[in-house]
């Protein structure tokens, strides 16, 4: 899985797998997702536009806004809390993505490696919304393309990113819960379809 | 019951861990010539109020915000909601 | 609705005349209704076959079969037969289904028939036409309201061997069969700007109104078939016959995208602030729900407005057995013989107080069924066509074994009169269904014209009521204040929703005079027929001074159960009242409570069952764990190794053993990732950490690991931990893994809260990184074989209490931490979670030149023990540091979460608990946790107590049972022989106080 396993350990994915795993259902598809980093980034007090200045010029773009994600280029990006977002880029190229925000945001921010921290299973497909509504109270229906919620799943914090309402959406929950969160969605795809 | 949250809109309490009165905002100082007493008060002692009440609501499933919720605690209607943190500078803490 | 599949079946067999049934078996079945009698349905009741139609209720299908009896009450056993022909339904309760399916106390008047339905009568044994329990009938005059109370008070020494058996065996009605229920249950969540509740006239107009408006709108309906009373009722809307409105209003509705429409859904319950509870019945109406598919959906409805329109529900005038099997409500009789085509038998006699009740007559005279008589209680009736009309009268006795044969009625000139009838409609009036404006604590108040309660004030926020809930009882006012309800509702949320033209309607004015029980007779008038509750049984209570309505409920029962009392309360009421000289509003109401009718407690779980409670969490190592026969053990939600067995033992303790032994002789690891761990940042950093733990941290050097102690506010320890300093602005501590959860939020109640302008971040950085235990003398062995050589992990290079970040297996990220649990030389190395499974693997492969084992949860515990190491057992929710003997930890230097309250007198008295160790005197003997301490001599009391023993093991290294525990001034102690004793189990141990660390006291190991 990408040019850092060239030591001797071999990765494997959220769900346990050494491939991520997809579940293919009548119009609809959950695919694991493990080819990302992940950094989250909270501003220092006091340094919070010295923080998005130096963000915007490292994403190629600004920091989202409350309960909202986007992306510019490699670089994706999800508001988590008042002065804190989580980063987002392909593995392979950003496994230290964590390091290299930190050097571009200094000590306007602090940043935390959470690449392994999390799981992430996007749904794609018609009847997402049947779907989620089983799931979490998040008002799906009314949702558009750039929200980040987070919400809970049968008991599981996890963020709800929408990329097309109705069609496209990540969820990223705890990894080591991925199993769970895996049943959850594929239990709720069977109640549904 | 749904709870007004000032940065996300309109969000279930089951979202949320309670905690009690706002009065536990008011750390008293530890080298008060009463610190003793002073935090006995501020532990151990708590209104109960039928009507209006300041209360701290954490909201976990959520952006991890602590929140002062004013709410009737007879009818359950919630009067205003703001940031803890604005909450605790208006009420002078700092560091 | 994009995907909604809405198929209530109405379309489908909208019948014109005949509908094709079988009217030779089924002996009650008219002709009409809107059943499809093309549909022939097999069903089994009490193990005998019978045929119904698509579209019937078992109700409706067995009173076709010429079947009345369908129950026994349920204290006297009596034989009844349907009252209604709705959720209300107080008698016609059934076992539905059978094995793990079984559901007892289904009402038979909503159990939508499906072919294969098999029910079973309850509460009677051998059968239903012969049930010995009808014995308590007899001895009725000493089962009277408040008879429990009174009867099995004394001897008290009976009540849990004699009487409490008795009753538990006599009470309840149906019976479950403790098999797991196979099906599955699920919970959703919905948001709309308009809900309606009932799907009858008032609300199709409310939601045709919003939705052709654009608003989201969902409509629920408890019914499987949409329209309400229109499906009962003759008359028509516009030129259309009712039900033929119905059917257009449902496609219209079906085909906006903005409007859910939702049959078979109840809403049960209205929450704060626009928040409704509703159960939708996806498969009850089939033999089984297809694989994967719920048979019920628990929603939880977020709603910006919501409109009432549940209609009313007809009370019944209590008389002498007045609950014979045949006995029913006028406006069921009239659904079943309208929707349904069926009569409850070819004779019928009515009875009522109100114009609604000459319907029921006319109705079943237009059916060609004989009506024998209208007794009407008023003087000046109005006149009947086809049957014969008693003004001024009043049926005041009923005969019949197993169902009703003849009615006596006392006609106005004083005479009697015994009328014929297998049947006999019942009407009192109507009570509009107000339930839902009560949930919040609202009450109704008093409409003497319609002479029932209507919702008042204090309804939920955002609740409006339109139609006959409301007291408007006509369908065009039905019409008419459903869609003005939706328009009002609407433009408080900026929504402009047009009237258009409403259809015309029947607008009959509400014609009643009170008339709720007959005076006349000896014997029993039934107020509740579900919990067999007379005007006797009122009376007495109120002359023994149960005279509250809310004592009332509790003394007689009336009103409880499955039914809530939705026929009975406003009897109740209206009984009291009179004895008590008050009109019935000064009298009131009982309180309404969710849910509106019975939820199934699976409905509820949703999910949550089983295995699938609640998630889940696997540690990196759970794969290789489980290939290595672990037993798992669950601690919170994650589930870590316990042990790891090994071919040839047969005992834990075997297992454990070995894992200890191999550990301090050798070397073993074990997965610790379960470890909350919070990354600290900021400016402000090592000051926040310092408010938090109790002892001090602002100096510990970077690339160094202190062991800290937090505690509440009251002075009590919670957690430990340690913390480990990365940079100077830069922390990661640890949790127990069970507070991992409460110890971040009380941080971000310090950092929010307490002290908002530090400049501290903080992010739970628990499941990023695998986290081993590699413990033993041979610790640095193993692991300077996977740690790259770059890296020196020499004792001189990296201590005690180091930390640092390396690479391993040539290349791999890891954290690298120099502390131990277990007291020996030992070290925690965490790599990025993904390699997890391959590090644990990576590490047994180095560790088997040296006989490397994995341990887990049990050998742990054991090894932490020996080493006198604090855990949850320890920090217990009353141990303060001192207890602890960590009373020198804490900083009086600087402010700390705990600081100030511990130095309270009471937390530092000369005597006070403090941990130590206990060896027993006989090495053979067992230190029990949990036992309590007692001096060597005296007695075994409170008041003699000298402290606990909170954890114990049995220790392979000393080859002796050990324990640690709170003993007071426990460590001037040592050396003295006091007893460890369990009075309940027992156990009384003789064993020497020691010191906790039976294992390398003075540390010389961890340090090596």
């Amino acid at each position: 899985m990408g040019k850092f396993d060239n030591h001797g350990l071999k990765a494997v994915t959220p769900l346990g797998g050494f491939e991520p795993r997809v579940d293919a259902f009548t119009g609809l598809l959950i695919r694991e997702v493990s080819d990302c980093a992940l950094a989250s980034l909270a501003a220092r007090q006091g340094d919070e536009d010295v923080l998005q200045s130096a963000a915007k010029s490292f994403l190629g773009g600004s920091l989202p806004e409350a309960a909202a994600w986007n992306e510019h280029g490699d670089f994706a990006a999800w508001w988590m809390g008042p002065d804190l977002w989580m980063v987002s880029a392909p593995h392979d190229e950003h496994e230290l993505l964590a390091a290299a925000l930190k050097e571009a945001v200094g000590d306007a921010g602090s940043v935390v490696e959470q690449t392994d921290g999390w799981c992430r299973l996007d749904m794609e497909g018609s009847r997402c919304f049947d779907v989620l509504e089983r799931l979490c109270n998040a008002n799906v229906r009314a949702g558009k393309p750039g929200d980040a919620t987070r919400t809970s799943m049968e008991h599981l914090g996890v963020f709800l990113l929408c990329r097309e309402p109705g069609q496209r959406y990540s969820i990223i929950g705890p990894r080591s819960s991925a199993a769970s969160l895996h049943h959850a969605l594929v239990t709720a795809v069977n109640a549904v379809i | 019951m749904i709870i007004n949250h000032p940065i996300l809109g309109p969000r279930d309490s089951q979202e949320f861990t309670y905690l009690g009165d706002a009065a536990l905002i008011d750390r008293p100082d530890w080298q008060a010539e009463d610190a003793a007493d002073q935090f006995h008060d501020y532990l151990y002692l708590r209104d109960n109020p039928a009507g209006a009440h300041r209360e701290l609501w954490f909201h976990e499933q959520g952006d991890r915000s602590w929140l002062v919720v004013t709410r009737n605690t007879v009818t359950h209607e919630i009067l205003n909601v703001e940031l803890a943190r604005d909450a605790a500078r208006a009420r002078g803490r700092s560091k | 609705m994009t995907d909604a599949v809405i198929n209530t079946g109405a379309m489908a067999f909208r019948a014109d005349g005949s509908n094709g049934a079988r009217k030779g078996v089924q002996v009650n079945r008219l002709d009409g209704g809107l059943i499809n009698g093309a549909r022939k349905l097999g069903f089994s009741f009490d193990g005998k076959r019978y045929e119904g139609h698509e579209g019937d209720t078992l109700a409706s299908a067995l009173l076709a079969n010429g079947v009345r009896l369908m129950g026994r009450s349920f204290k006297y056993h009596r034989p009844r037969g349907p009252l209604t022909s709705g959720s209300e339904e107080p008698n016609a309760l059934v076992e539905l289904r059978s094995g793990g399916r079984q559901e007892p106390n289904t009402r038979a008047t909503v159990a939508e028939l499906y072919d294969g339905l098999e029910a079973n009568s309850q509460n009677r044994w051998p059968s239903l036409q012969h049930d010995f329990m009808a014995i308590n009938d007899r001895f009725s005059n000493f089962l009277t309201a408040g008879f429990y109370y009174k009867t099995f008070m004394w001897p008290a020494a009976f009540w849990e061997k004699l009487y409490e058996p008795i009753i538990r065996k006599a009470a309840g009605l149906g019976s479950i069969s403790f098999e797991d229920d196979p099906d599955a249950y699920d919970k959703g969540f919905l948001h709309c700007d308009l809900l309606v509740i009932g799907a009858g006239p008032t609300g199709l107009m409310a939601a045709l109104t919003a939705g052709r408006a654009g608003a989201q709108v969902i409509i629920a309906d408890e019914d499987f078939l949409l329209g309400g009373r229109l499906n009962a009722e003759t008359f028509g809307i516009g030129d259309l016959a009712g039900s033929a409105w119905v059917e257009q209003a449902q496609a219209e509705l079906v085909s906006m995208p903005n409007v859910r429409v939702m049959p078979r859904t109840t809403i049960i319950g209205a929450f704060d602030h626009g928040i409704y509870g509703a159960v939708e019945r996806t498969a009850d109406h089939v033999l089984a729900p297809e694989a994967g598919k719920p048979r019920q959906i628990l929603w939880r409805i977020y709603s910006k407005r919501a409109m009432l329109a549940a209609g009313a529900t007809e009370r019944p005038i209590a008389f002498e057995n007045n609950d014979r099997p045949g006995v029913m409500l006028a406006g069921a009789v009239r659904a079943y013989a309208n929707r349904w085509a069926v009569t409850p038998d070819q004779t019928v006699a009515v009875f009522t107080n109100n114009d609604d009740g000459h319907r029921t007559a006319a109705d079943l005279i237009a059916k060609g069924v004989k009506v024998t008589a209208v007794v009407d209680t008023r003087a000046d009736a109005p006149a009947v066509e086809g049957a014969e009309l008693f003004a001024g009268a009043q049926v005041i006795d009923t005969k019949g074994r197993l169902g009703l044969e003849w009615a006596r009625v006392r006609l106005a000139n004083g005479t009697t009169r015994d009328v014929p009838c297998g049947a006999l409609a019942v009407s009192g009036g109507w009570n509009p269904n107000v339930h839902l404006t009560c949930h919040q604590r609202g009450r109704p108040a008093w409409r003497e014209d319609i002479a029932a309660f209507v919702p008042a004030g204090d309804l939920p926020q955002n609740l409006s009521v339109a139609g006959a809930a409301n007291g408007d009882f006509s369908t065009a006012a039905a019409l008419r204040t459903g869609a003005e309800g939706a328009i009002a509702a609407l433009s408080e949320l900026g929504i402009e929703a047009k009237a258009g033209d409403l259809p015309k309607a029947e607008d009959a004015p509400v014609n009643v005079t009170p008339f709720w029980y007959v005076k006349e007779g000896k014997g029993r008038a039934w107020l509740d027929q579900q919990n067999d509750v007379t005007v006797k049984d009122v009376k007495l209570a109120h002359q023994e001074n149960f005279r509250s309505v809310e004592h009332l409920k509790r003394y007689t029962t009336l009103g409880m159960a499955t039914d809530q009392g939705k026929t009975s309360n406003m009897g109740g009421l209206a009984v009291m009242a009179e004895l008590a000289g008050k009109q019935i509003p000064e009298v009131g109401t009982t309180m309404f409570r969710p849910p509106y009718t019975p939820v199934s407690f699976g409905v509820m779980a949703g999910r949550s069952v089983g295995e699938e409670f609640r998630p889940t969490r696997k540690t990196p190592s759970h794969k290789w764990a489980e290939e290595q026969g672990a037993e798992f053990v669950e601690v919170g939600q994650w589930l870590r190794a316990q042990w790891f067995p090994k071919s040839g033992e047969t005992h834990w303790r075997q297992s454990v053993d070995r894992e200890v032994l191999q550990t301090r002789n050798s070397v073993g690891i074990c997965d610790v990732t379960t470890l909350g761990k919070i990354d600290v940042q900021g400016k402000d950093a090592a000051a926040f950490l310092n408010k938090l733990y109790a002892n001090a941290f602002a100096k510990l050097a970077v690339g160094k690991v202190r062991y800290g102690l937090m505690l509440r506010e009251d002075g009590i320890a919670y957690d430990d931990g340690t913390a480990a300093r990365f940079a100077e602005d830069h922390f990661v501590v640890t949790t127990t893994t069970a507070n991992a959860v409460l110890v971040y939020r009380n941080m971000e109640f310090a950092r929010q809260c307490l002290f908002p302008d530090m400049d501290v971040q903080l992010i739970s950085t628990t499941e990023a990184w695998a986290q081993f235990a590699v413990a033993g003398p041979n610790s640095r062995k193993l692991l300077q074989k996977v740690v790259d050589s770059e890296f020196d992990i020499s004792n001189e290079a990296f201590p005690f209490m180091g930390c640092g970040e390396v690479t391993v297996a040539g290349g791999c990220r890891a954290r690298l931490f120099r502390i131990s649990f277990s007291g020996e030389l030992a070290y925690e190395i965490a790599v990025p979670t993904r390699y997890g499974d391959a590090m644990i693997r990576k590490l047994m492969e180095a560790g088997e030149e040296f006989g490397a084992v994995p341990y887990g949860t049990e050998a742990l515990g054991v090894m932490r023990i020996e080493k006198g190491h604090a855990a949850g057992n320890e920090l217990n929710g009353t141990t303060s540091a001192l207890n602890l003997g960590m009373g020198r930890m804490v900083s009086k230097k600087k402010d700390c979460i705990g600081n100030t309250l511990s130095e309270r007198e009471g937390m530092n008295r000369e005597d006070a608990l403090k941990l130590v160790g206990f060896k027993p005197v006989d090495s053979s003997a067992t230190v029990y946790a949990g036992a309590h301490l007692m001096n060597a001599d005296g007695e075994v009391s409170a008041a003699t107590d000298q402290g606990y023993i909170t954890s114990a093991a049995y220790s392979p290294v000393l080859e002796s049972s050990i324990g640690i525990g709170f003993l007071k001034n426990g460590d001037a102690r040592k050396g003295e022989v006091i007893r460890a004793v369990n009075p309940l189990e027992g156990h009384e141990t003789q064993v020497e106080v020691v010191s906790a660390h039976f294992v390398d006291p003075e540390g010389e190991r961890l340090r090596g």
